[in-house]
């Protein structure tokens, strides 16, 4: 049954797959990641914040980027980036942007929704007598957060964190819906090239498999040596 | 000619601006000057219009016409460097990312039609190819009306495929249709038996087919879905500046012996990167396209010499 | 289902930027008959909607069936059963759900029987049910994980007073934990429906057109990419709300009085 299957392929396309897909996937993941982490962490500050406004913006953002499927969303800013990039620089036309950064803008502002979700539940979880005891040696809002209470909510949530960041891995394959040559695309465009649809997809199955059970295993490591009483 | 419109530009600006002997730059050609860049819209795999070669560098015969157009800008604007970065594009993401500013030019194999011209603009002809589908031999499928029924695949956001949608519906073929991202795609679906035939341009097909594993195993139709219509390089639309150095640089290529030339080296001579040669002499209607060179998205102004 | 053209849209100017490029707005497209013969661009979006709708409900119930199975088997006394269910979640879980799908749509007829694969290939709605099996199989992971911590949340005590009465492992789960356990976790599962729902959209890469499917079609036909993404992103909000709502009734409806999980 095997018989008839090329896995020679894999071996010579390895280069582009790993040198274009896969350092693609890997820094698209890394830097969504930060940037989702940083926008969510600051849509949850506004939405704990006192100000009823700037909570209820947050919180429709949050609503409306989790009720819309990713593929959706992909589409939508890839076509509307340059548009976006034109009103917000007041340039007089539209912004060149390519796939690289469409799709960064697209993983970030989506996962930051996500995010957001996650690092309001850690701020809820620091019990009360944090914040208060901050206030009471003088700390502004500013220097609280900074100091006292985002770093102790990082730390509760970081597996979660994680976990999102592997979530945010496997979606990043979505892009293959605008031919963006990620790691996915990639092991696609040579499977159409050459026919070798078996081969390749098996072969990108694993890798991914292959990435998310280590990552989830480390995670799940970091989780048992993290664990504090509190 | 050209000087004309450039002083009337100039007498335009100064009595606009007050400042006198200088020369407004719009859109594309505006953008291109200040940024030192163009950018083209590539295909993956139409070929030989636009694909990519073993290296994964975008050739073609659009890309060639394309290089022209570049060199072209690049004289008009007195650029002592212009730099060309090329941008990947789908039959469904060319007029979008044409419009946002992403590409200057879609250099691939753009049919040119009155729909399309309501949101962007084509400079000169540079193939005429009709709607036909491509299917096994063993399919024995020889007409439209045989694919009744079946499974058909074409390519999403080209011409084809809204063609062949229309005619499942004005005929009640009850086809299913499959939509796939890219020719390469199409075709592959045909030769794993998911669909009984790709509806593309008859020229794609023509080099999947001599591409393929076994060419003598498959058959274009005779049957076309439409007639044969015009390919055309893609620019924005209401740019009149650079659609008349786009369309200067193409008349000269077509009428000169260079038009020919470069014809041949991509349709009757081996071509990269499997050395296939697809033998398809020039057509008397293109012939006669390349020496009075026109942008009409007519089928029917196409003649014969 | 034709709906109407209101009469004051006619009156809309089609407008245009002033800027680089020009956008030209036509929300009068949605009136206007698609290619396709079926009708408005309208009818195309619901019919699409209506596939989203059919696909997540039929991906769901394999999800819950076959999550529940799996979840339960992870809190049996049975080592044998515990790694069964352990390696049904760390499969389905660690692939992106794109790449599942492209295994079941197009590696499984290649590496199966000739007659067997073709007939996979040439069967008329193959993306309507390799996307629910699926997409239903990357969910059940996901239900397993919920069902199984809705299980180990229950006090310990149930279980044990199940044994003491005598009542079989089967019927402690089918009488008393299983009840408790699903009426803990719908909140999640609620979350989880609604991720089918979105996670259908995935299936576009093999050929399902569904809303986003439709929406990106009306793109490619009608070149208003606004318009068309615009309505589906109403329709997907709406979809939201309605599932929302609805899964709020059905747990005050199904709500034990008195229980943790009776709110």
């Amino acid at each position: 049954m095997f018989a008839t299957f090329d896995f020679d392929v894999i071996r010579r396309s390895l280069g582009y797959l790993f040198f274009d897909g896969m350092t693609f996937t890997l820094t698209l993941t890394g830097l969504a990641s930060l940037g989702g982490l940083i926008f969510g962490t600051l849509l949850a500050l506004m939405r704990l914040s006192g100000m009823k406004l700037l909570g209820r913006i947050a919180g429709l953002y949050v609503d409306l980027m989790r009720s819309l499927p990713l593929v959706l969303v992909i589409f939508w800013f890839y076509f509307l980036v340059p548009y976006i990039g034109q009103w917000v620089t007041g340039s007089s036309r539209p912004i060149r942007v390519g796939a690289f950064t469409s799709s960064l803008v697209t993983f970030t502002l989506f996962e930051a929704a996500y995010f957001s979700e996650i690092m309001r539940a850690g701020i809820q979880s620091i019990s009360k007598g944090q914040p208060a005891a901050a206030q009471a040696l003088g700390l502004t809002y500013s220097q609280t957060m900074r100091y006292v209470v985002l770093p102790q909510a990082f730390r509760n949530m970081l597996p979660v964190l994680l976990t999102q960041t592997i979530v945010l891995f496997q979606d990043t394959s979505l892009v293959y819906v605008l031919s963006i040559p990620d790691f996915l695309g990639a092991a696609s465009k040579v499977a159409q090239r050459d026919g070798r649809l078996v081969e390749m997809y098996l072969f990108a199955a694993a890798i991914y498999f292959i990435i998310s059970c280590t990552a989830s295993y480390g995670v799940r490591r970091l989780q048992t040596r993290i664990a504090f009483v509190h | 000619m050209k000087r004309l419109h450039m002083i009337g530009l100039a007498l335009a600006a100064s009595l606009a601006a007050g400042q006198a002997g200088a020369e407004e730059l719009t859109g594309t050609l505006k953008k291109i000057k200040e940024t030192g860049i163009i950018n083209i819209g590539y295909r993956d795999s139409s070929i030989p219009f636009s694909y990519l070669d073993d290296n994964q560098k975008p050739i073609g015969f659009a890309i060639d016409i394309c290089y022209r157009i570049v060199e072209a800008v690049k004289k008009e604007l007195k650029l002592d460097k212009l730099t060309v970065e090329f941008n990947p594009v789908t039959s469904s993401t060319r007029i979008p990312l044409l419009a946002n500013g992403t590409i200057d030019l879609e250099c691939g194999s753009t049919t040119n039609n009155a729909d399309r011209l309501k949101q962007v603009a084509f400079t000169n002809t540079h193939f005429l190819t009709a709607t036909r589908f491509a299917s096994k031999k063993s399919g024995n499928l020889n007409s439209i009306d045989d694919l009744k029924g079946k499974s058909v695949v074409s390519t999403s956001g080209t011409t084809n495929i809204k063609q062949l949608t229309e005619a499942n519906a004005a005929r009640n073929l009850g086809i299913n249709i499959i939509p796939a991202k890219e020719h390469a795609e199409s075709f592959l679906m045909v030769e794993t038996d998911r669909a009984v035939a790709a509806v593309l341009d008859d020229i794609l097909l023509a080099s999947f087919v001599a591409g393929s594993k076994d060419p003598a195993g498959y058959v274009i139709s005779k049957d076309a879905f439409s007639k044969p219509e015009p390919y055309g390089i893609m620019l924005r639309k209401d740019d009149p500046a650079f659609k008349k150095v786009a369309d200067a640089a193409t008349a000269a290529l077509y009428q000169s012996a260079d038009g020919q030339k470069l014809y041949d080296k991509w349709f009757m001579a081996k071509i990269p990167p499997k050395g296939l040669n697809l033998n398809a002499p020039i057509s008397p209607e293109l012939k006669n396209a390349f020496a009075k060179p026109s942008d009409s998205p007519d089928p029917d102004s196409y003649k014969a010499m | 289902m034709r709906i109407a053209s209101p009469r004051w849209l006619g009156e809309v100017p089609l407008w245009q930027t002033e800027s680089f490029v020009n956008y030209h707005w036509n929300w009068r497209i949605f009136w206007e008959p698609a290619p396709n013969g079926t009708g408005t661009y309208l009818d195309m979006l619901l019919s699409g909607l209506v596939l989203t709708i059919e696909t997540a409900i039929c991906a769901w119930i394999i999800a819950l069936v076959s999550g529940a199975i799996m979840g339960v088997l992870r809190t049996l006394p049975s080592k044998t059963a515990n790694r069964v269910g352990f390696v049904w979640v760390e499969f389905f879980r660690n692939m992106p759900l794109l790449v599942q799908l492209f295994i079941w749509f197009f590696v499984l007829p290649e590496i199966l029987p000739n007659a067997w694969g073709l007939w996979m290939k040439q069967m008329s709605n193959a993306p309507f049910y390799t996307a629910v099996i699926g997409v239903g199989l990357f969910m059940s992971a996901r239900v397993a994980e919920q069902t199984r911590a809705g299980i180990n949340a229950l006090p310990r005590g149930q279980k044990l007073a199940a044994t003491a009465l005598g009542l079989t492992t089967f019927q402690t789960y089918r009488y008393v934990l299983l009840p408790m356990a699903f009426r803990i976790i719908m909140p999640p599962l609620t979350s989880e429906f609604l991720s089918t729902i979105k996670n259908t959209s995935v299936a576009i890469t093999i050929g399902l057109i569904e809303l986003t499917g439709e929406a990106r079609a009306m793109q490619e036909f009608s070149f208003q990419v606004f318009e068309a993404f615009t309505a589906a992103t109403l329709l997907y909000l709406l979809v939201n709300i309605v599932v929302v709502t609805a899964m709020r009734y059905l747990e005050r409806a199904i709500a034990v009085p008195g229980y943790i999980s009776g709110k």
